[in-house]
């Protein structure tokens, strides 16, 4: 299953509620203010980094550009996806959870 | 002219998944023309919005963030940013965009309008205010 | 709204902003003033230009004060201030000389 995360972590609990119910071998996409959730070093990379064990973990591109968000100040492991990829991973799972 | 009145906007949402930070960013520019002792305080999510390097372009929305280099000409000069929340975001001082400035009264010396504050200091900020407006 | 120029069609808001910025030009500036029964010296184009600029730079219109700060650091005192600004355009330099430049009306006070 692909799950989306659009809001930040520090305002809201969606990406810690969707990675504690995701099973392993599923695609989570942070979108929009989610895409925060994958900035190294803070205090909600833990379980991103975790989650990275069983689940791949993608954030939008273009998302992270509006918020001035390089590539390497992500997690190492959460891999970058343009608008080209949200659409292949939303075709290659059979659903998709949006965490809103 | 009625005394001038201590007046803090707090922000405390990221830049462009919602509106909070584009509209406080507005009343704080045309709420200059009332020439009080305005600051801004950036608190939680809020730190996102100074940012640097921000470029809206392939998300397709507009880029309000080179406006808040504006705030130095409306005289909006006092910007606080708690240093725990730039922490708790992996974020440092280096991250956010170099506001500046000009000293009319000093030759028009260019100064920053960041103070990375400790959340005690902060609180004390709070304490300081006559109005307090929160977005 | 919308007015016709050179066989094309521009939109503005109801009171006469452009509604897109990229689709200005000079002949656009020039039409509006002519509208308000105002020729454009080479002292109003003096401000025009200065405030694409400032917008390109901050991505918004300067209000009057800012603006005429701003041209007064550029241009020199005897420009930047109200009296001279106000000659140019009588009504109110932002908000008249920021439509001729096809930016939105200015944030805060006009």
């Amino acid at each position: 299953m692909l799950h989306t995360v659009n809001k930040s972590p520090f305002e809201s609990s969606s990406l810690r509620t969707c990675l504690a119910l995701a099973r392993a071998g599923s695609d989570i996409l942070l979108i929009e203010d989610g895409v925060y959730g994958g900035l190294a070093g803070s205090a909600h990379s833990t379980m991103v980094e975790d989650a990275l064990k069983s689940m791949k973990v993608y954030a939008l591109g273009p998302d992270l550009k509006a918020r001035g968000l390089a590539e390497d100040r992500l997690i190492p492991g959460v891999q970058v996806v343009g608008y080209d990829g949200f659409v292949d991973l939303a075709s290659a799972n059979d659903k998709v959870q949006s965490w809103l | 002219m009625s005394e001038t009145k201590k007046f803090m906007y707090i922000n405390r949402h990221a830049p462009h998944g919602t509106v909070y930070a584009h509209e406080g960013l507005e009343v704080v520019l045309i709420g200059a023309a009332f020439e009080q002792d305005v600051c801004m305080a950036f608190i939680g999510d809020g730190v996102f919005q100074l940012k640097q390097d921000q470029d809206t372009s392939e998300a397709g929305m507009k880029n309000f963030s080179p406006a808040y280099r504006a705030l130095g000409d409306y005289e909006v000069n006092k910007l606080y940013v708690e240093r725990e929340s730039l922490q708790e975001r992996g974020l440092s001082e280096a991250d956010l965009m170099p506001l500046t400035w000009e000293d009319e009264d000093d030759d028009w010396a260019e100064k920053p309008s960041i103070r990375v504050v400790s959340r005690a200091e902060m609180s004390d900020l709070l304490e300081e205010q006559d109005v307090i407006l929160n977005f | 709204m919308a007015f016709e120029l050179n066989g094309k069609t521009y939109e503005t808001d109801e009171e006469g902003y452009l509604s897109n910025l990229g689709e200005w030009n000079s002949d656009v500036a020039a039409y509006m003033a002519k509208e308000d029964d105002c020729d454009l010296s080479e002292n109003h184009w003096e401000v025009i230009n200065f405030l694409r600029e400032y917008y390109d730079e901050y991505q918004i219109a300067p209000a009057v004060r800012v603006l005429t700060k701003a041209i007064g650091k550029k241009l020199g005192k005897d420009k930047g201030n109200s009296k001279y600004l106000y000659e140019l355009f009588p009504y109110g330099p932002a908000k008249q000389a920021c439509k001729y430049a096809g930016l939105p009306k200015p944030t805060g006070c006009v």
